[in-house]
């Protein structure tokens, strides 16, 4: 059997086109990657029937002259964010388990209508609550990356952590994510490979486990920024059945990719050079900038000032957003049900709840209901709201002068396992270069730069003005192109 | 100036009041979910994805459900807000799916509007009064629990949840229960009129929180209480007379008043508390990240505009100005949609089957809608067959009336025979002989045989005794048993008698 897991989506897509080989044999070589898989933890459960079904769907329309779609027999791994009809959908956490939705996520639709087959539900922080996918109640996922010269199992960052350690490790060419405050980038970031979170909108939230809605946003994650166009591609569109999509249409972000930077200004944000940054970073940036001069882009300093404020910001409004959108996990109509003997309805909510939440997520339970209490509403939340305003405004004068923003995806690699789960504000600082794009509701990818002292990857982040996912997809090509990244992690398996 | 005062053992107090009304909205689909509205089906089949909060659900706004509150809105001289948000306001109970309820706390749709009540002495409202309006916001219903169907569990029906509520809340302007029994009478007319609510209180499609504080006269505002989901014109006078009873009571011996949430019992005429001020929720109020706030379009507003109905006030002036009713008949044709509907139907088939304009036999048409007409199905009753009652069978009656080919009894009579069978009301005033008779021959005849037959009060009326006319009158219609129609009679009678 040819093993095809080395292959990315237009790879796969262009062979199967081209009678090279069909989406059968594929699916087949990353069902089997995925079942040899399981210490990495990326699936929850796997579903290498859709695959396979998928895939003879495509190849029975071939074998007919049809159009076999955008993402024509390329097999995918789904965040358990997406609702999956028939197929359990977790959200990665203990009150959900067993829950089969009569329902397709938008956005999974919107593949499966492109040719694409499912491997499985993927690994995450639990309800994307999480910078490192070890708050799942699946158990952690492991980076398929190793620190040189230590075992110690790493950390795929989080809460995509499952999308981007099956992507890594190549058992899927690509996979979905979603980013609320860095949750496609950061872990794009900590396994080498493209993330892309498009503008708020683009992407339906209908039928995606809400964490925290105004900033809830589906993106593709995979090994090449062509893969990313083409998936966001299919993932994106108008959807009438969420408020917050965005009525437009979808450009044809893989056909117009273009790395001549030529006339376009990129923007150095000083705010973004934080205490506490790893060098490798700061040099990795320096490179990254000198890479997009090399693409024929001019370099202009621009400032952010309300940086420091963001992520503080982020950890009232979404923690807040969040304590209501989980409020109907109650233990009545789906999901886990606690019901002590003689418990009463209160007493039934306290249990379920309980039971079912993990300690991070009753965290932020706690944090988003009291800064709505009464009292406190205008101090935190209204101050918070603000910030958000504040942010957004910097990046609209900012983009005055540039087209693009350049600046590192986290300020340190991936760490081990457990190294930091007795510090949740060293674990939060993860996304503090992520989170400002997210709270104004831009366009951001992270791109593969080059690999640390310690072998481990680094990314860099751009981010892009609304709409302009064209903008952000061009700069990390020319990134791409220049940074030449082609490490892999060693197979441990 | 109302002059209802409770008599306190320490002198009068004055009853504040202000009603929050919520008003189920007409629409065909729930405020956020597709899902039917209709009333009375099987528990939980009319629960959508959304309505059920399964996970990653998204609501999304029902364009009619906004045109009905801004067309309310309107119909209650109300500003209306081009901008609006929609807010969460968060609790656990097991008919609140989401676990919030989509409400407007910080931007509603309405702002202020008034709504005028008319004086009633009869009732206790000396002199016509404005009640202002604070706000009218749409927000979500609840589902309903059934506590009566397992010994140990509660049911849960979602059928209502979601369904689009408008709040109406009042200023705190109404001073006695009657005032706030034509307020609640008079909104429901409204949202009658403007088809934004069915006003069916039974079924819950409008209930009443009612705030009743009590002051001395023209003091600063006692502490209120809030009696939750009143759900009859009566209850609500009833909650009010109790609590501002109650609440002297309190006050007069020593004690304060609680702000709290209070339940009515209507079995006992009585309030309880359901939660104090201390166990009151914090609803956590917040923009709802789902939706994005909602503009209106100036062509929405101007749509919306066009689309309102002629509403009581102004039909009642016309009724009173144009048609020359009296304020009475135009008061009471006016109250329901459906009366004003019948008399409308009826007055305008009556017009054209006698050729006359409307204002011509509009009292004629009043009185029969409003007195006689009823009079006779109700001393039918169960006789009455009211599908028969049709516009076009009371226009002929009362076309027949208006030509003198009737009596106003024979009218009655000719009705009931139509009410219980049915039939063509000519025919039938042909088959029963029930016309009169205006053949001066037959007329002249009978009276000279009255004449002649009594000679001695002939002179007698010839002498100045002016009333032995009806007695002639009386004599004329007897022999001609009650068929003749009087004018001709009159006019004949007093021809001979004064000729």
């Amino acid at each position: 059997m040819t093993d095809f897991t080395q292959l990315g989506v237009k790879q796969i897509r262009d062979g199967v086109a081209g009678g090279d080989f069909t989406a059968r044999e594929v699916a087949e070589s990353f069902n089997a990657a995925v079942a040899a898989a399981a210490e990495l933890n990326a699936f929850i459960v796997t579903t290498p029937d859709h695959a396979l079904a998928a895939a003879d769907a495509t190849d029975a329309k071939r074998a007919k002259g049809e159009d076999l779609g955008k993402m024509g027999g390329v097999p995918i791994g789904m965040k358990d964010l997406f609702a999956t009809k028939g197929v359990q959908t977790t959200a990665a956490s203990h009150i959900l388990e067993g829950f089969k939705p009569e329902y397709e996520s938008t956005v999974s639709q919107n593949l499966w209508d492109a040719g694409a087959g499912m491997l499985g539900k993927l690994n995450l922080d639990q309800f994307a609550m999480g910078s490192s996918n070890e708050t799942s109640y699946f158990g952690n996922v492991s980076s398929p990356w190793k620190k040189d010269g230590t075992n110690a199992a790493m950390s795929p960052g989080g809460s995509s952590g499952g999308s981007s350690s099956a992507v890594a490790a190549r058992i899927a060419p690509a996979a979905t994510g979603t980013d609320t405050g860095g949750s496609i980038r950061q872990p794009a970031a900590f396994t080498g490979i493209c993330g892309i979170k498009p503008t708020y909108g683009r992407c339906s939230r209908w039928g995606v486990v809400a964490f925290a809605s105004s900033l809830d946003q589906a993106g593709p994650m995979a090994r090449s920024v062509e893969d990313c166009a083409i998936m966001l591609e299919a993932m994106a569109g108008f959807d009438p059945k969420d408020a917050t999509s965005l009525q437009m249409d979808v450009p044809n972000w893989e056909a117009a990719l273009s790395a001549d930077l030529k006339g376009k200004k990129i923007g150095i944000p000083k705010e973004y050079r934080m205490d506490g940054t790893d060098q490798a970073i700061l040099d990795s940036w320096e490179q990254g900038k000198a890479m997009l001069r090399d693409a024929g882009a001019e370099i202009v300093d621009v400032s952010l000032p309300h940086t420091k404020y963001a992520l503080p910001a982020y950890y009232i409004i979404a923690p807040a957003e969040a304590s209501s959108n989980l409020a109907r996990y109650d233990g009545v109509r789906y999901g886990l049900r606690d019901l002590p003997e003689g418990a009463g309805l209160q007493d039934m909510y306290a249990a379920t709840r309980a039971a079912g939440f993990g300690d991070e997520v009753k965290r932020r339970v706690l944090i988003g209901t009291y800064v709505l209490s009464a009292g406190f509403y205008d101090a935190y939340y209204t101050q918070a709201q603000k910030i958000r305003t504040l942010v957004a405004q910097d990046f609209e004068k900012a983009f005055e002068q540039c087209d693009v923003i350049l600046a590192p995806t986290t300020p340190t690699a991936s760490f081990p396992l457990g190294s930091l789960n007795d510090d949740p504000l060293t674990m939060y600082l993860n996304d503090v270069f992520a989170v400002p794009a997210s709270l104004a509701g831009l366009p951001a990818m992270s791109v593969p730069a080059t690999i640390n002292e310690d072998g481990l990857p680094l990314g860099l982040q751009i981010v892009g003005k609304p709409f302009d996912e064209q903008g952000v997809l061009n700069a990390g090509l020319a990134i791409q192109q220049r940074a030449g990244f082609e490490a892999q992690p060693e197979k441990w398996w | 100036m109302s002059t209802y005062r409770i008599q306190g053992a320490t002198g009068e107090w004055e009853v504040v009041i202000g009603l929050e009304v919520h008003a189920q909205v007409t629409s065909n689909a729930k405020l956020f979910s597709g899902a039917s509205t209709a009333f009375g089906a099987e528990p939980n089949t009319q629960v959508s994805l959304v309505d059920a909060a399964m996970p990653g659900m998204l609501p999304v706004p029902n364009r009619e459900c906004i045109r009905q509150a801004v067309r309310t809105g309107m119909a209650i001289e109300a500003q209306i807000n081009k901008w609006s948000r929609f807010d969460r306001k968060n609790y656990f109970y097991a008919d609140l799916p989401q676990g919030y309820q989509i409400s407007q706390l910080y931007h509603p749709i309405v702002g202020e509007g008034q709504l005028h009540i008319e004086a009633d002495e009869k009732a206790g409202i000396p002199e016509d009064k404005i009640i202002g309006i604070e706000r009218i916001h749409v927000e979500q219903d609840a589902g309903k629990l059934m506590h009566d169907q397992h010994p140990t569990m509660s049911y849960v029906d979602l059928n209502r949840v979601g369904i689009a509520l408008m709040e109406i809340v009042s200023k705190p302007d109404m001073r006695s229960p009657a005032e706030a029994g034509a307020y609640v009478r008079k909104l429901r007319s409204i949202l009658r009129y403007v088809g934004s609510c069915d006003g069916n209180m039974e079924e819950g499609s409008m209930r009443a929180d009612v705030n009743v504080s009590v002051r001395r006269p023209g003091e600063e505002f006692g502490t209120r209480t809030e009696t939750k989901n009143v759900n009859s014109v009566r209850f609500v006078m009833q909650v009010i007379e109790y609590e501002a009873n109650r609440q002297v009571d309190v006050i007069e011996n020593g004690g304060t008043v609680d702000q709290e949430t209070r339940l009515f019992d209507p079995n006992t005429g009585t309030t309880r508390t359901m939660r104090s001020k201390e166990d009151a929720h914090d609803y956590r109020y917040f923009p709802d990240p789902d939706l994005l706030p909602l503009e209106l379009e100036d062509s929405f507003i101007e749509d919306c505009r066009a689309s309102l109905p002629e509403l009581p006030d102004a039909k009642r002036a016309r009724y009173e100005n144009e048609l020359g009713l009296t304020p009475y008949n135009a008061r009471e044709l006016t109250a329901e949609v459906e009366t004003f509907g019948r008399f409308e139907t009826l007055l305008a088939a009556t017009a054209a089957k006698i050729g006359k304009p409307e204002a011509k036999v509009a009292t004629q048409v009043a009185n029969w809608a409003l007195s006689v007409a009823p009079g006779v199905a109700k001393s039918l009753g169960d006789e009455a067959d009211m599908a028969n009652a049709t516009a076009e069978a009371q226009a002929s009656i009362l076309a027949m009336q208006d030509k003198g080919e009737i009596s106003g009894g024979q009218a009655k009579e000719i009705y009931e025979f139509v009410l219980k069978d049915g039939g063509d009301p000519e025919a039938i005033a042909d088959e029963k002989g029930l016309k009169q008779v205006s053949d001066t021959g037959a007329i002249e005849a009978a009276i000279d045989e009255i004449l002649a037959n009594n000679e001695d009060k002939v002179e007698q009326y010839r002498g100045g005794k002016d009333k032995l006319f009806g007695f002639f009158v009386g004599q004329t219609m007897k022999a001609m048993q009650g068929k003749a129609n009087p004018a001709v009679v009159n006019q004949i009678l007093k021809s001979k008698l004064d000729g």
